[in-house]
C-alpha cells in the first residue's frame, strides 16, 4: 500500500459502483480521484444522494436535482468550508466573491466530508504552489488522526463492534447463566422425570383394582384381600416415592435458580458500571433500578417455579399420552382432542401477551422513574409547593399501568376459562365415548376409570400449562430488558490490545479534538499539550466547554474526532481503570455517598490509613470543620451528603482526590462554593500539592489560577488563547476581557457597605 | 399584516445579514424558540457569537420578502424529518432498522434502543436514530394502521 495523504478508504477504487462510471467519464487524462464523499441530502435537506469528488486538479460534483456534473478548477481564493448543525453537516465552496456551491449530509458522512476537505486543501495548495502534495510518512486514521499500522485500513481504535439484534428466543440466552450449574440442573431434570413417573403409577393401579377386585366382587366373587393389599401398598409406595423425589427436585432446582438469579443480577450491575456516562445520560434511574431489581427477580421466579412446573407438565402430558395410547389408542385419541385447539389458542395470544407485558414493564419503570425523580429533588418540589403536581404525575403513571394491565387481563381472563371449558367438554366426550365402548364390550370399566383418573390430572396440567404462557411471556419480556443492558457495548470500550502504562509521567496531549454530545457539536479542533508537572488554568464563559474537555481527558466520553494522548499513548488503548487511577478529580458538583466522612474521603483508596485520611483532609482544609461535627470523621453523611454545606462538600471531595496521590489532578470549579478566605487557604494548601503533578484547574474566579504556569482561554468549544497571565493581559483579548469584567465586579464590592452606611445616615 | 421591519439581506456568501440599530451589518441565524410546540412564533435572530439581535414574535409580522428569507434560512438549518409511515422493521428487538417514509423522502433509520423514542406529548414522539438524527412523529393517531402497529411494539 502506498502512503498517501488521503486515507485509502475513499479513493477512486472505492467509489460506489453507481457513481464510478459517471466519474470516470468526467475525468481527463492524468486526472486522479483523491477523495470523495457521498452527500445524502439536497439543498432543501431532503434525502438524495449526491457526490463530491476531489481530483488532483479540481473539485467535481454532482449537482443536486438535475443530474448534471459541475466542476471547479483549483485556483487561488477558492476555499471549502465545513460546518455542522444539529445532525446536518455542510460543505460550502466559496471564493472571494461569494458562495459557489453548497452540499449537505447527515453526520455519518462527516468523516468522509472532513477528509474531502483535507484533500481539497492539500491539492489546492499543491496546484497553487506547484509543489507536489507532501507525502505523509504515515497513513493517519481519518477519524482520530493517529498513524495506522502499515497494511491496516481501518483504525483498530475507531472501529467499534456493531451490535447485532438479540435473537427472539431471548429466554434461551439465560442459558449463559445456567451453564455453571449444568450438573445440578441435570440432576434436577432426572429427578423431575422420576417423580413425574411416580405420580403416574396410582391411576394405573386403579385399572386392576377396578377390574380384578371391585367388578368381580359386584359379580358375586369375594374380595381378594391379598390383591387389595398389594395394590394399596403399591399406591402408598408410589405416593411416598413421588413425595420424596418431588422434594429433592424442588429443593435442588430452587437452589440453582436462586444462584442463577444472583449471577444475573450481579452480572447486570457489573456490566452497567462499565458503561459510559453517555449511557447513563440517556437513562432514567428508576428504569435501571426496576430492571436490575424486580425484573431479575421475576426471571428468577420463572426459572425456579414456572419453568419447573412447565417441564413437569410437558413430561406428564407426554407420559400420560403414551400410557393412554398403550391402554387403548382410540379412547386416547378422543381424550387428546382438545390439545391442538389449546395449542392453537396459546400460539394466538402469546405475542399479544408478550408485547403487553413488555409495555407493563416499561410503565412500571415509569412509576419508578417518578419516584427517583421526586425523592432526590424533594427540596425543589417543596420549595415550589408542587407536591400536588408530583402526586398527579405519580397517579397518572399508575393509571397508565392500570389501563395496560386491564387490557392484558381482558385477553388473559378469557383465555383461562376457555381452556377449562375445552377440558370439560373433553371430559364429557370421553365419558360418552367410553360408555359406548363398554356397551360394545370393547373396553372394561377399569380401563374407563383409569382413563378418567388420568384425564383429571392431564387436564389440570393443561390448565396450568396454559397459565405458563403468561409467566413465560413476562419472563421473556424481563429477560429482554436485562439483555438490553448486557448487550450494550460501552461507548468507552476497553482496548482490545491494551497498552499498560508503567509509570505515568502525566503528560497530556489533545490532538485536533472534536466532540459532540449526540449531534450537538461542543468542541472543535482543540489541540493542547500539557507537560508533565505543569499547571494549566482553564478559563472561559459558562458553557464554553471546559468541563467537556475534562470529561474527554478523563475518558468519560470518547472524542468524536482527533485523539487524547497520555504520555504519548492514546487513552483509548489504555485500560480504563488503570488510566483513571492516575487522575484525581474534583467535580463541579461534588457527590458524597451514604457513609461516614472517613469512608467518603477514602473512596478512591479504601485501604487508606487514618493518618492518610487526616492528612488529605488537612490539605483540603476540611480537617477543622470535620472536627467540629458531632462524631468527627465518623459522622454519617446523608444520602446526598445533605448534612453538609456546599463548600464543605467540595472540600471533602478535594480531600478524596488528594488521597489517591494522583499524577494528574483535575479541579473543576473545586472551590467555587467556598468563601474567598477559605479559598485562599485551600489554595495555599493546593499550591504545595500541585507541585510535581500535572494539574488542570478550572475556575471562574480568575484569582484562583494565579499559580498556573499557563492559562488556556476557551470560547464556544475552541481554545482561543494560551499563555501566562501577563502575556494574555498584554494581548488584550478574550482573557483580558474576562479579567476586566471580574476586576470591575471586585471594585464594586467595597461599595456595598458604603451604600448601607449611606442608608444608615438617612435612617438616622 | 407586516408590523415589523428588519434590515435583512442575503449576502453573496449565502449568509443572512442584519443591519442593527447601530447601523452595523451582522451575520445572523434565525432560531425558533419552540420548534415543536410553536414553530411559527417566537423566532430569534442570533448573531454568530450567540447574542440575540432581533426578536420576531410572529413570522407573519414580517414583510413578505423578509419572511421568505427567514423561512429559507430556517429550512436550510432545520433537519427534523417527520415520519409519515413506517414500512418495515427488522425486528422488535433493538437495534432495529426501520424503513420509513418521511416528509424528506424515504430513509432507513437504526433505532439503538427503545429509550431513543421519547414521548413529547400524548400523540407526539421524537425518535433519535443511531446517528443522532431526530425524527418526529407529529401525530401518532394519524399514522396508518400498520405503522401504528409496528410502532406500538416499542411503546
Ligand atoms: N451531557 C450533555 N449533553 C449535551 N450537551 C451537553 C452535555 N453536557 C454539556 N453540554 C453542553 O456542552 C457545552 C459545554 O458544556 P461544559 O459543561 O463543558 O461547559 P463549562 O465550560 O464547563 O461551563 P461551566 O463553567 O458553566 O461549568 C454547553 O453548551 C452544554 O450545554
Ligand atoms: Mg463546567
Amino acid at each position: 500500500m502506498t502512503s498517501s495523504a488521503v486515507p485509502p478508504a475513499n479513493t477512486e477504487k472505492s467509489l460506489p459502483n453507481s457513481w464510478r462510471g459517471d466519474v470516470q467519464n468526467c475525468l481527463v487524462a492524468g486526472e486522479t480521484v483523491e477523495s470523495w464523499v457521498e452527500t445524502d441530502l439536497d439543498a432543501r435537506l431532503h434525502f438524495a444522494d449526491n457526490l463530491v469528488v476531489i481530483t488532483n486538479r479540481r473539485l467535481l460534483a454532482h449537482i443536486p436535482g438535475n443530474g448534471e456534473w459541475k466542476s471547479w478548477d483549483f485556483r487561488a481564493g477558492l476555499s471549502l468550508r465545513h460546518r455542522s448543525h444539529v445532525g446536518v453537516g455542510t460543505l460550502e465552496l466559496v471564493d472571494d466573491g461569494g458562495r459557489l456551491a453548497i452540499w449537505h449530509y447527515t453526520m455519518n458522512r462527516n468523516m468522509a466530508a472532513l477528509s474531502v476537505r483535507r484533500a481539497f486543501e492539500e491539492q489546492l495548495d499543491s496546484t497553487i504552489t506547484g509543489q507536489p502534495v507532501a507525502k505523509h510518512e504515515e497513513i493517519l486514521c481519518p477519524r482520530c488522526k493517529l498513524p495506522l499500522e502499515p497494511g491496516i485500513e481501518e483504525c483498530p481504535i475507531c472501529t467499534r463492534e456493531t451490535q447485532t439484534p438479540p435473537s427472539t428466543w431471548t429466554l434461551f440466552r439465560l442459558w449463559r447463566f445456567a451453564r455453571p450449574y449444568k450438573g445440578r440442573l441435570l440432576a434436577g431434570f432426572l429427578l423431575t422425570l422420576a417423580s413425574t413417573g411416580a405420580t403416574l403409577v396410582p391411576p394405573y393401579l386403579t385399572m386392576p383394582l377396578m377390574d380384578n377386585v371391585l367388578i368381580p366382587f359386584q359379580n358375586g366373587k369375594p374380595i381378594d384381600v391379598r390383591l387389595v393389599e398389594l395394590y394399596l401398598s403399591g399406591l402408598l409406595g408410589a405416593a411416598l416415592l413421588a413425595w420424596g423425589l418431588g422434594w429433592a427436585r424442588t429443593y435442588i432446582l430452587a437452589l440453582v435458580s436462586e444462584r442463577i438469579g444472583r449471577d444475573l443480577r450481579t452480572a447486570t450491575f457489573e456490566h452497567l458500571l462499565q458503561l459510559s456516562l453517555e449511557y447513563f445520560g440517556g437513562k432514567r434511574t428508576g428504569d435501571l433500578m426496576a430492571r436490575i431489581g424486580s425484573e431479575t427477580d421475576r426471571i428468577n421466579l420463572f426459572l425456579s417455579l414456572h419453568l419447573l412446573d412447565f417441564a413437569t407438565d410437558v413430561l406428564m402430558i407426554l407420559l400420560t399420552a403414551i400410557i393412554l395410547f398403550s391402554i387403548h389408542p382410540w379412547l386416547a385419541l378422543v381424550t387428546l382432542l382438545p390439545l391442538p385447539i389449546i395449542a392453537w389458542m396459546i400460539h394466538n395470544v402469546r405475542d399479544r401477551l408478550r408485547t403487553g407485558f413488555e409495555k407493563v414493564d416499561r410503565i412500571w419503570a415509569e412509576v419508578a422513574n417518578v419516584l427517583s425523580d421526586v425523592i432526590p429533588g424533594i427540596r425543589v418540589v417543596k420549595a415550589f409547593a408542587q407536591e400536588k403536581r408530583e402526586a398527579a404525575r405519580f397517579r397518572e403513571a399508575n393509571l397508565h399501568n392500570l389501563v395496560l394491565n386491564d387490557r392484558i387481563n381482558k385477553i388473559w381472563a378469557l383465555f383461562s376459562p376457555t381452556v377449562t371449558l375445552f377440558t370439560e367438554v373433553g371430559l364429557l366426550v370421553v365419558w360418552g365415548f367410553g360408555i359406548w365402548q363398554i356397551s360394545k364390550g370393547e373396553i372394561t370399566v377399569g380401563v374407563l376409570t383409569a382413563f378418567l383418573a388420568y384425564i383429571g390430572r392431564f387436564y389440570t396440567r393443561l390448565d396450568s400449562m396454559s397459565r405458563i404462557v403468561s409467566v413465560t411471556q413476562k419472563a421473556a419480556a424481563g429477560t429482554k430488558r436485562i439483555f438490553d443492558i448486557l448487550d450494550h457495548v460501552s461507548s468507552v470500550p476497553e482496548p482490545v490490545n491494551p497498552v499498560h502504562l508503567m509509570d505515568v509521567r502525566g503528560e497530556i496531549e489533545l490532538r485536533n479534538v472534536g466532540f459532540r454530545y449526540g449531534t450537538r457539536a461542543v468542541t472543535h479542533d482543540v489541540s493542547l499539550t500539557i507537560k508533565s508537572g505543569e499547571m494549566i488554568g482553564l478559563v472561559g464563559h459558562s458553557g464554553s466547554g471546559k468541563t467537556t474537555l475534562v470529561n474527554l481527558i478523563c475518558r468519560f466520553y470518547d472524542v468524536t474526532e482527533g485523539s487524547v494522548l497520555i504520555d504519548g499513548v492514546d487513552v483509548r488503548s489504555v485500560p480504563v481503570a488503570e488510566f483513571r487511577r492516575n487522575i484525581g478529580l474534583v467535580l463541579q458538583e461534588p457527590f458524597l455517598f451514604f457513609g461516614t466522612i472517613a469512608e467518603n474521603i477514602a473512596y478512591g483508596k479504601p485501604d487508606a490509613t487514618r493518618e492518610e485520611i487526616i492528612a488529605a483532609a488537612r490539605a483540603a482544609h476540611a480537617h477543622e470543620f470535620i472536627l467540629g461535627l458531632p462524631n468527627g470523621y465518623d459522622s454519617l453523611l446523608g444520602e446526598r451528603g445533605q448534612g453538609l454545606s456546599g463548600g464543605e462538600r467540595q472540600r471533602i471531595s478535594i480531600a478524596r482526590a488528594l488521597l489517591i496521590n494522583p499524577k494528574i489532578l483535575i479541579l473543576d470549579e473545586a472551590t467555587s462554593s467556598v468563601d474567598t478566605e477559605t479559598e485562599k487557604e485551600i489554595q495555599k494548601a493546593l499550591d504545595n500539592l500541585v507541585r510535581g503533578r500535572t494539574t488542570i484547574a478550572i475556575a471562574h474566579r480568575l484569582s484562583t489560577l494565579r499559580k498556573a504556569d499557563r492559562l488556556v482561554a476557551m470560547d464556544r468549544g475552541q481554545v482561543v488563547e494560551m499563555g501566562s497571565h501577563d502575556e494574555l493581559m498584554a494581548k488584550e483579548g478574550h482573557y483580558y476581557r474576562l479579567y476586566q469584567a471580574q476586576a470591575r465586579n471586585v471594585d464594586t464590592e467595597p461599595e456595598i457597605p458604603r451604600a448601607v452606611d449611606r442608608f444608615r445616615e438617612h435612617a438616622a | 399584516m407586516s408590523t415589523l421591519n428588519l434590515q435583512l439581506v442575503r449576502n453573496p456568501f449565502g449568509r443572512l445579514m442584519l443591519t442593527t440599530a447601530q447601523g452595523t451589518e451582522e451575520e445572523v441565524v434565525p432560531v425558533r424558540s419552540f420548534p415543536i410546540a410553536a414553530p411559527e412564533n417566537s423566532i430569534s435572530l442570533v448573531s454568530m457569537d450567540g447574542h440575540e439581535l432581533a426578536w420576531i414574535e410572529h413570522l407573519a409580522d414580517l414583510p413578505d420578502a423578509q419572511r421568505r428569507l427567514v423561512e429559507e434560512e430556517l429550512a436550510s438549518r432545520e433537519f427534523v424529518p417527520e415520519i409519515r409511515a413506517i414500512k418495515t422493521i427488522s425486528s422488535f428487538a433493538t437495534p432495529s432498522t426501520w424503513q420509513v417514509d418521511t416528509d424528506r423522502g424515504p430513509f432507513a433509520l437504526v433505532l439503538e434502543s427503545e429509550d431513543d423514542i421519547r414521548r413529547i406529548s400524548r400523540t407526539m414522539l421524537m425518535i433519535s436514530d443511531s446517528n443522532g438524527i431526530q425524527f418526529l412523529v407529529r401525530d401518532l393517531t394519524k399514522l396508518d394502521r400498520s405503522s401504528r402497529k409496528l410502532l406500538d411494539g416499542f411503546l
